[in-house]
């Protein structure tokens, strides 16, 4: 029954989404006089509503272990600890696009609520767009991927969860990912609507904001917190390996940095109107697409698990439909839309214009190299490319971007002088120059990671000049906010730099009570055990590290070896300092008794993550001090007209 | 101007052509080796396990063309190829096994079981000669001729009616 009323809520949320389609674009061609107008916003609210209805349904039905329930049988299992199993409401396909789905109508049934400061017109267009979004989603879901299906034959136990996706952190990777694709898919639907309408205005984009500010934040947490899953889980002692699903995670980012800052030349300046459209479709465009790469199997990764060809094809479709139909009316449309207010080369909206490009170029590149390999394979050369691609070709792009970013939010708004703020930018040069002649002098560096040192700590102390000479407490919450991510970025670099700048790995063969030297380490193996858990086996080494000889500290690395399905996974053991971690992976053992022992010490390495969640926290930031300002502007508003109206009355 | 607006969905019908292309190919997740046409890379293993005898180049070298097999004892597809290469061997083939990871009691529990067709059986722990011969997976089956060069490579369990294929490939080196 409950699987039974999950579903009819799941085709009547597709209906309403249908219904706020058609009005929409009705309400959009005779400019609001059809009598169906006025079903546009409840459409997508009870949408909203019947969508969670059948995602709670879902959560349900998992929480109970429904076992005649497809989708229950083949992921849950009765003896799973409670957080698993809902979690395993959505740590599959059919759930997690149910998931999607209903992030999806919360968003719309929000704007409905709330959104009044745009022409009613581009909102109905807007609502039209969201409503053609979400039908192909709910047509996807209920065609092809329905997660109620019942089995007719139920069976006396589930099948469980992929045991390496029974790990805490990945409870909550995905679905933050996915926030942050709706996010984006929203900020596609204004996009649309504006570009339906030619109403591209300041209003628009300050509807937009916060939308792509909140995917924007949750993009960076996701693509953080998969970094550090795949540093700890998989055992190489890298944390960004340019395979395809992490360029997929990063391609959305980087079009929504781009997005955001153009959206806030266009809010603060009324300027770059066709070009943060273009952004706006990209954006949502790069999520389609990773999703696609994902979910068809199309190119090979670590991320294997959730292939299926043929719902690739049907989110090929999809993408055709909602990038395709928005690029067309792109075309047809972009020149008709003024391009907005003009501003001088040296001022603020020049620097955001020229990172913007310079984002735009990073994102082409790691596009091009992420599908080049498909390319080639249509010609039957196989290809992979990786970090002798992208790192030197990214840098290109990525070194100027950081110079500008040192320096740019220091300019003015439309015009400026450079040698207004040339003791700034000779402070930044100078940091930069002492860094690298410092570090060249006193190691032997690489270039990349000498470059990143040196623009890191550059930008780390540049990125806190926009405070200097303010007034803290008056200093608005979004330039604290663009302070903070600034800075973070500059703290992830100098964590990227020096991990691979100082790093030092040693490969040894250690018998039982024998020592191994890494860096300042000295790493002694205690024994080797073999240990055993619920559905693997391992061998566990027991090793005390001392830093310069100081207090040992027993570290546990794994290699376990699982059985259903048949699998070997490495477990990493980790000692974190201040100052950089020490990663340990404990592999075969030699003919000889000696066991095979990898150590890695990387100095500052956890500052990556540090500054990830940093940038992260910067949005946040700013994401609250535009709702305040947005609320504070609305009940000004409100009292504006109360006053207009009681002088009207007493008239 | 306004041609400029048509670049962006020109690019993007581009990618979906060529995904729409690569979806409707069949997937291949063989990985072939670049050795076949090479000879042997050096090597020299020991004996799998007692009473066998080890292989290295000079067990190549003789003028017969000899069949070399990929396997382990835990791998599973190698239980189901066991009948074909006892018949290989019927008909005339010689074939050196390589034991990929495994251990000395393993293997003679799986050659009591499934039977024994190999004449020579080497112990390969780490996976060097694998690798070196361009075998990503257990099994594959490699010919090679009389003076130590790759001919044949074949990409997982030997079913039925690979045995004639193979035994021909046998006889083109000949």
């Amino acid at each position: 029954m409950i699987a039974e009323l999950g579903l009819a809520a799941l085709w009547l949320a597709a209906a309403l989404a249908a219904l706020q389609m058609i009005a929409g674009f009705m309400a959009v061609h005779d400019d609001g006089k059809s009598e169906l107008a006025g079903l546009i916003r409840p459409a997508a609210i009870v949408q909203g509503v019947l969508v969670t209805l059948s995602f709670g349904m879902l959560v349900w039905l998992f929480a109970i272990t429904d076992l005649s329930v497809k989708l229950v049988a083949s992921n849950s299992h009765s003896m799973k600890p409670l957080i698993f199993k809902l979690s395993g409401s959505f740590g599959n396909h059919e759930g997690s696009m149910l998931l999607w789905v209903m992030v999806m109508g919360l968003a719309g049934a929000l704007i409905a609520l709330v959104e009044r400061r745009l022409p009613e017109r581009t909102m109905n267009a807007t609502l039209a767009a969201q409503g053609v979004v979400a039908l192909g989603f709910y047509a996807f879901l209920l065609l092809s991927s329905n997660p109620f299906e019942r089995m007719p034959n139920p069976p006396a136990e589930g099948m469980g969860l992929n045991p390496l996706l029974q790990d805490i952190g990945l409870v909550f990777h995905p679905p933050t990912l996915y926030l942050g694709y709706v996010g984006l898919s929203v900020a596609f639907s204004f996009a649309v609507g504006a570009l339906l309408t030619r109403q591209v205005t300041p209003d628009f984009a300050r509807a937009m904001r916060p939308w792509v500010l909140g995917a924007w934040v949750l993009l960076t947490i996701g693509i953080t917190a998969g970094s550090y899953w795949a540093y700890y889980e998989l055992g190489w002692g890298g944390w960004w390996f340019w395979d395809p699903v992490e360029n997929a995670s990063l391609m959305p980012w980087l079009a929504a940095t781009a997005l955001l800052h153009s959206a806030s030349v266009l809010a603060s300046r009324d300027a770059l109107r066709t070009w943060t459209i273009m952004l706006g479709v990209v954006a949502f465009s790069m999520s389609m697409v990773g999703t696609f790469l994902v979910r068809s199997g199309i190119l090979t990764s670590v991320h294997a698990f959730a292939v299926d060809p043929e719902r690739g094809t049907f989110i090929l479709v999809l993408l055709g439909i909602f990038i395709g139909g928005a690029l067309l009316l792109f075309a047809m449309r972009a020149n008709t839309i003024n391009e907005g207010q003009r501003f001088a080369l040296a001022s603020r909206e020049g620097a955001l214009v020229f990172n913007n490009v310079m984002l735009s170029a990073i994102l082409a590149i790691v596009l091009l190299g992420t599908l080049y390999p498909l390319l080639t394979e249509a010609f039957d050369v196989r290809v992979s490319v990786g970090p002798p691609y992208f790192n030197p070709v990214g840098a290109i792009f990525t070194i100027p971007m950081l110079a500008v970013m040192a320096v740019g939010p220091l300019l003015r708004w439309r015009q400026d002088r450079v040698d207004r703020i040339g003791k700034e930018i000779a402070l930044f040069a100078a940091l930069v120059l002492a860094a690298l002649i410092l570090f060249s002098l006193l190691a032997e560096v690489a270039l990349l990671p000498l470059l990143g040192l040196a623009l890191g700590l550059g930008l780390a102390v540049a990125s806190l000049l926009p405070l200097r000479g303010r007034k803290l407490s008056r200093t608005p919450l979004a330039t604290w906010g663009m302070v903070a991510a600034h800075f973070g970025i500059a703290v992830t670099l100098i964590g990227m730099a020096s991990e691979s700048a100082f790093t030092e790995e040693r490969l040894a063969a250690v018998a039982e009570g024998g020592s191994a030297t890494v860096g300042p380490w000295t790493v002694v193996l205690q024994g080797v055990e073999p240990v055993a858990g619920p559905n693997w086996t391992a061998i566990e080494g027991r090793l005390a590290a001392s830093y310069n000889g100081g207090e040992a500290k027993v570290l546990t690395p794994q290699a376990r070896n699982f059985w259903a399905p048949l699998q070997q996974t490495t477990e990493s053991a980790l000692v974190t300092r201040w100052n950089g971690q020490l990663y340990a992976v404990v592999g075969d053992r030699a003919p000889d008794g000696r066991w095979q022992l990898r150590l890695w010490w990387k100095p500052f390495v956890t500052l990556i993550w540090y500054g990830g969640l940093l940038v992260a926290f910067g949005g946040v930031l700013a994401l609250i001090g535009r709702l305040l300002s947005d609320l504070r502007h609305r009940r000004l508003a409100a009292r504006i007209a109360e006053r207009r109206a009681d002088r009207e009355a007493v008239a | 101007m306004s041609w400029r607006l048509w670049v962006p969905l020109f690019a993007f019908a581009l990618f979906v052509g060529l995904a729409a292309y690569q979806l409707t190919q069949p997937k291949d997740d063989f990985v072939e080796s670049r050795m076949v046409g090479e000879a042997l890379p050096y090597f020299d293993l020991p004996p799998a396990m007692e009473g066998a005898e080890g292989i290295s180049n000079a067990t190549f070298a003789d003028g017969k063309p000899r069949l070399l097999n990929i396997w382990a004892s835990w791998c599973l597809p190698c239980i189901a190829e066991a009948p074909h290469l006892e018949s290989l061997k019927e008909q005339g083939a010689e074939i050196v096994g390589v034991a990929i990871r495994d251990r000395p009691e393993d293997i003679a529990r799986f050659l009591a079981r499934h039977g024994n067709p190999y004449s020579r059986i080497g112990r390969d722990d780490l996976s060097e000669v694998q690798l070196a011969i361009g075998s990503s997976g257990v099994p594959e089956t490699f010919v090679i001729d009389g003076k130590g060069v790759i001919r044949y490579q074949h990409i997982g369990d030997i079913r039925a009616d690979d045995v004639p294929v193979l035994l021909a490939e046998l006889e083109k080196v000949r």
